[in-house]
């Protein structure tokens, strides 16, 4: 990347998302970069995220940040003190997160902004929100001292991962708790102060009935959650239920079921007051997860450790994933690095214009607003109708999108977009 | 390595039944001989290491040329030519036979006598060729040699008592039959000095050496610089190479004399230069009347063949260009489908010459193909007088335009144990057969004869013959004329549009169980779309059954969570890439193999 093209990203917000590969046990269902670890592996690990940090830092010293999420993997199997050494060195080392209406204020006067004037200071702040700031976490890796230790550090939203709130389904799931575990880790989190929380929750598992998933819906929403995440079950190859499941389709929830339970699910948490605002995403007004629709609307994310991926000023790029030579190039090497992309950096690829008009389509489409046609032809000097003008006719006709100044998924639309996201590719 | 005796060459074929063990018998004959003369193999030692500085070529043809040392002391130089097995290949098997001295007829010694044993017998006998039977597979539970010398005498008339005992696949007996092919297959005649007279009865064509022409030296000599002329298509060459069959290799030699098996290149470009069949002779000094050719074969089945990729058009065209060369049964023309583009309409002997072809097109060729239903050759009568032999459907003229219509027949033959007589009988009559009589060959077993129109037969009717034989029926037919028939054309519709390349004829009784099954196979051959699709058989506009492919319910990537953007657009490629490989009609992906769906409506 030339320095010229630096420019042109350099004050486009940016999000950051910190993989944590860790976990107490693998799931069933889990295809994710995840394993369990041993401490001295888990300490070695955030050293050399802290090196990246700061690399990464150090190119956009002073962009805005919009969104910072942890994921894995448990990031909250960490122990509180690595967490947020982590979350330290990400705000000394990006000025640009903005944590300022707390008792983190105290940070940001320290560190922040230590050279900057007054007037950028208050420029920042009202030019943009607080940062979101989220972390997944595990029912039963967290205690009340851990919570507290992440709310102080600046974590703002919370992702747990329920999955199901019935414990023979966690059992066969694979997962760690229980239930009532989960219960107490919510309200512990409640009692701490986090108002931001999101549950995620698997329908269609094997042997499930909509009445079964029905009861898992009430119970969660019982507990007023800011956040549902709520995904039909995905038999991904390389896991326990691929070997246990393919071939044996018979023993799934069949897709007329499947698809009462996606019914059922809208239904009831609209009436719970719940917007659903992408396909499988549905939160209370002003409480979308900021740090996925950057992912669905392509705005610039870097994605730090072991086998992240990246997408800046449409260059797409991936961290290596073997652990060693992730750990080793950081810890030992990075020094004062000035290369484009770390060495470890794999599958760099620089998006064509056609590419990006694809993406821009196939994410765009998967958020319930769907996409703007002004946005399209601002983007790429070029009418999305000369591109896909065919294409959407047919889909309208067929009552799988709806054109007007947005293109959006209809109900139907969304049950088969597969099938409509792949006819947007160009080659 | 001039100067072939020749009285020491023996040019013989193997025939057999399907599966009765021509092939292993002539892996072994191979293995047990050797591919030189000691007198050669010295010069085979040279001849290698130019053969290394050139390309390796490895032959199809399964055409070689062996050495054996006999008990008398001498060296004999077998030419083995392999004939087909199949009843579709009669015609090839008579191109063989017209290369041939004698024939060796193997036989199971379990299950005797069956429907093509017979036919190639009758072939071989009818080219004049001396033919003496091994009985195969001896050291099965179930073999009873004495039975089945028997069954030859009885039933074929040729002596049985000193037929070789072997097991071709343990070794046993196979120096018996090298004996006896010393002793029983005439020396060629010929002379070796009259004008030149070679039958060419294959070819290939080589990027390198052109035409490669595989022949039979009948009378006179052929080597490098004769000045040869093709009688037939009048087409002249000076030869460039002259040689033998090696195991996959061409071996150069310096001259072929009467009597020789060989091969002659002479830089022919043209492939239609040398059809098989035709007779070699000297430009300069040639004989006076050319080899009795084969009798010209019909094609008796006829498909539509598309390149998956319509860009492959041209490369479809060389490739049947370069394949009618070494199978003069083949035959095609351009034709233009709605749903499938541009392709040939091709001419086949059978169903199995249509699958060889397809498969050494897709093999050979490196081309995808779509494939259309198979038909025969009808006759349409036009009410203004015209006849029309119809090879596609979709040529139908208006059926107001048609006084009346006839089908192809053939005369088949059914060897089948008595057990089984009742339920082939039932499959005869319900593939519209006409009973013409049963003969016992012996206590358990009958020759069923049947009248059987053509187009009943070549879909499916060896498979449901197996199947409701338990394996033990056998089959053999050949083209007997045509006869006036109630024929329908069947349309199939999907989505409401009529699908030209899946339309069929059909006699008007089975018309409405075969739209009821073609409509159920596409139903399963076609993948759920993204709305619902009505599959349609109809007859003249009227529809006559119908499925529907339900709409796709789900189809949807719950989770697009992190940032691996990459990987989901892969997943959605290969959904793409998917859809690639079926043809679109109107808003409809059909799979390539849809349209071959007509050859696999199962009997029930």
């Amino acid at each position: 990347m030339s320095d010229k093209k630096r420019e042109d990203y350099v004050n486009q917000p940016l999000s950051i998302y910190i993989h944590i590969p860790f976990c107490e046990r693998k799931c069933n269902y889990c295809d994710f970069l995840s394993a369990p670890a041993g401490q001295e592996k888990q300490e070695q690990y955030v050293k050399a995220l802290l090196g990246e940090i700061e690399y990464w830092g150090r190119r956009f010293e002073n962009v805005p940040v919009k969104s910072v999420f942890f994921g894995g993997g448990t990031p909250s199997i960490l122990k509180p003190e690595l967490f947020v050494s982590l979350l330290c060195k990400l705000k000394e080392a990006f000025q640009g997160i903005v944590t300022c209406e707390n008792a983190t204020d105290e940070i940001i006067q320290k560190q922040m902004l230590p050279d900057k004037s007054e007037s950028r200071r208050n420029d920042l702040k009202s030019s943009q929100k607080q940062t979101e700031i989220s972390m997944e976490l595990n029912p039963g890796t967290v205690t009340e001292e851990k919570l507290l230790a992440y709310k102080q550090a600046g974590i703002n939203r919370l992702s747990i991962g329920l999955q199901s709130a019935d414990n023979k389904e966690l059992k066969l799931l694979g997962r760690i708790h229980t239930y009532e575990q989960f219960l107490e880790t919510y309200h512990m989190a409640r009692s701490c102060g986090f108002d931001n929380i999101n549950i995620d929750l698997i329908s269609g598992l094997p042997g499930q009935k909509v009445s079964d998933w029905k009861e898992i819906l009430k119970k969660v929403l019982a507990l007023k959650p800011e956040h549902i995440s709520a995904y039909s079950l995905i038999i991904e190859e390389g896991t326990p239920f691929f070997d246990t499941y393919n071939g044996k389709e018979e023993l799934l929830v069949d897709e007329e079921t499947d698809r009462e339970m996606y019914a059922l699910t809208k239904t009831m948490l609209k009436e719970a007051g719940y917007n659903r605002y992408e396909i499988s995403n549905y939160s209370k007004a002003g409480k979308e997860c900021v740090h996925n629709i950057v992912y669905w609307q392509r705005g610039n994310y870097i994605g730090l450790g072991l086998g992240s991926s990246s997408m800046v000023d449409n260059v797409r790029f991936q961290n290596r994933t073997e652990f060693e030579s992730y750990v080793n190039y950081w810890c030992e090497k990075c020094g004062n690095k000035k290369v484009d992309f770390p060495e470890v950096c794999q599958e760099i690829q620089p998006l064509t214009t056609e590419e990006q008009m694809e993406e821009f389509m196939f994410l765009g489409l998967r958020m319930m607003e769907g996409v703007s046609v002004a946005e399209f032809e601002t983007l790429f000097e070029k009418s999305i109708f000369d591109v896909y003008g065919k294409l959407l006719e047919t889909f309208e006709s067929q009552k799988l999108l709806t054109v007007s100044d947005r293109i959006a998924l209809t109900d139907k639309g969304i049950d088969v977009s597969n099938g409509v996201f792949a006819e947007f590719l160009l080659s | 390595m001039a100067g072939i005796d020749q009285s020491k060459i023996r040019n013989f074929c193997i025939v057999a039944h399907i599966d009765h063990g021509k092939s292993t018998l002539a892996d072994r004959i191979i293995e047990k001989t050797g591919l030189l003369t000691s007198r050669e193999m010295q010069a085979q030692v040279l001849d290698n290491m130019e053969l290394e500085r050139e390309r390796g070529i490895t032959i199809k043809a399964q055409t070689v040329r062996i050495v054996y040392r006999a008990q008398d002391g001498e060296e004999y130089i077998f030419n083995l030519i392999d004939t087909p097995g199949h009843v579709d290949f009669n015609y090839e098997v008579s191109r063989s036979l017209a290369a041939c001295d004698g024939a060796i007829l193997v036989v199971d010694a379990a299950q005797g006598i069956e429907a093509q044993t017979l036919a190639n017998v009758y072939l071989a006998l009818d080219h004049d060729l001396d033919v003496f039977p091994v009985i195969n597979k001896i050291d099965l539970p179930s073999a009873e040699p004495e039975r089945v010398k028997e069954e030859i005498e009885d039933v074929i008339g040729i002596e049985a008592h000193d037929a070789p005992l072997i097991s071709a696949k343990n070794g046993i007996g196979i120096e018996d039959v090298l004996e006896q092919i010393v002793k029983k297959i005439p020396a060629p005649a010929g002379d070796k000095e009259a004008p030149l007279q070679a039958l060419i009865f294959d070819s290939i064509y080589d990027s390198y050496k052109g035409v490669i022409i595989f022949c039979r030296v009948k009378e006179g000599t052929v080597k490098k610089g004769t000045p040869i002329l093709m009688m037939a298509t009048g087409a002249k060459a000076e030869v460039v190479e002259v040689g033998y069959f090696g195991a996959g290799q061409f071996i150069e030699c310096e001259e072929l004399s009467a009597g020789m098996v060989g091969y002659i290149t002479a830089s022919i470009k043209n492939v239609k230069d040398t059809a098989v069949g035709d007779t070699v002779t000297n430009a300069k000094e040639p004989c006076k009347e050319p080899l009795p050719g084969y009798k010209k074969v019909q094609s008796m089945v006829y498909c539509g063949m598309y390149p998956a990729d319509g860009a492959k058009y041209p490369d479809l065209r060389d490739a049947l260009e370069k394949l009618q060369l070494n199978d003069a049964s083949l035959n095609y023309e351009p034709e233009t489908s709605i749903a499938l583009g541009f392709g040939f309409r091709c001419g086949f002997l059978g169903l199995l010459h249509l699958e060889i072809i397809q498969e050494r097109l897709e093999r050979e060729y490196n081309l995808d193909l779509v494939t259309t239903a198979p038909g025969v050759i009808y006759k349409v009568y036009k009410t203004n007088g015209e006849v029309i032999e119809l090879t596609n459907p979709s040529n139908l003229p208006d059926p107001a335009e048609i006084d009346y219509m006839e089908e192809p027949i053939v005369s088949a033959e059914i060897m089948v144990t008595s057990e089984f007589i009742g339920a082939i009988m039932e499959l005869c009559q319900e593939r519209r057969g006409n009973y013409l009589g049963m003969e016992y060959m012996e206590e358990k077993r009958a020759l069923l004869r049947y009248e059987l129109p053509l187009n009943e037969i070549i879909y499916d009717f060896f498979d449901a013959l197996k199947s409701r034989s338990r394996g033990y029926a056998s089959f053999d037919y050949e083209l007997k004329g045509y006869e006036r028939s109630e024929l329908v054309k069947l349309d199939m519709l999907i989505n409401k549009e009529e699908v030209d390349a899946l339309s069929f004829i059909v006699h008007k009784d089975s018309a409405y169980d075969r739209g009821r099954r073609m409509c159920e196979k596409l139903k399963e051959e076609i993948p759920r779309h993204l709305f619902e699709i009505p599959i349609q058989a109809a007859v003249g506009g009227k529809v006559i059954a119908r499925e529907t492919v339900k709409a796709m319910r789900k189809d949807v990537l719950a989770k697009c969570y992190g940032g691996d953007i990459t990987r989901k657009k892969k997943l959605l490629e290969k959904q793409k890439e998917g859809k690639k490989r079926m043809r679109q009609v109107g808003n409809v992906e059909i799979p390539q193999q849809a349209f071959m769906s007509v050859l696999k409506l199962d009997d029930k």
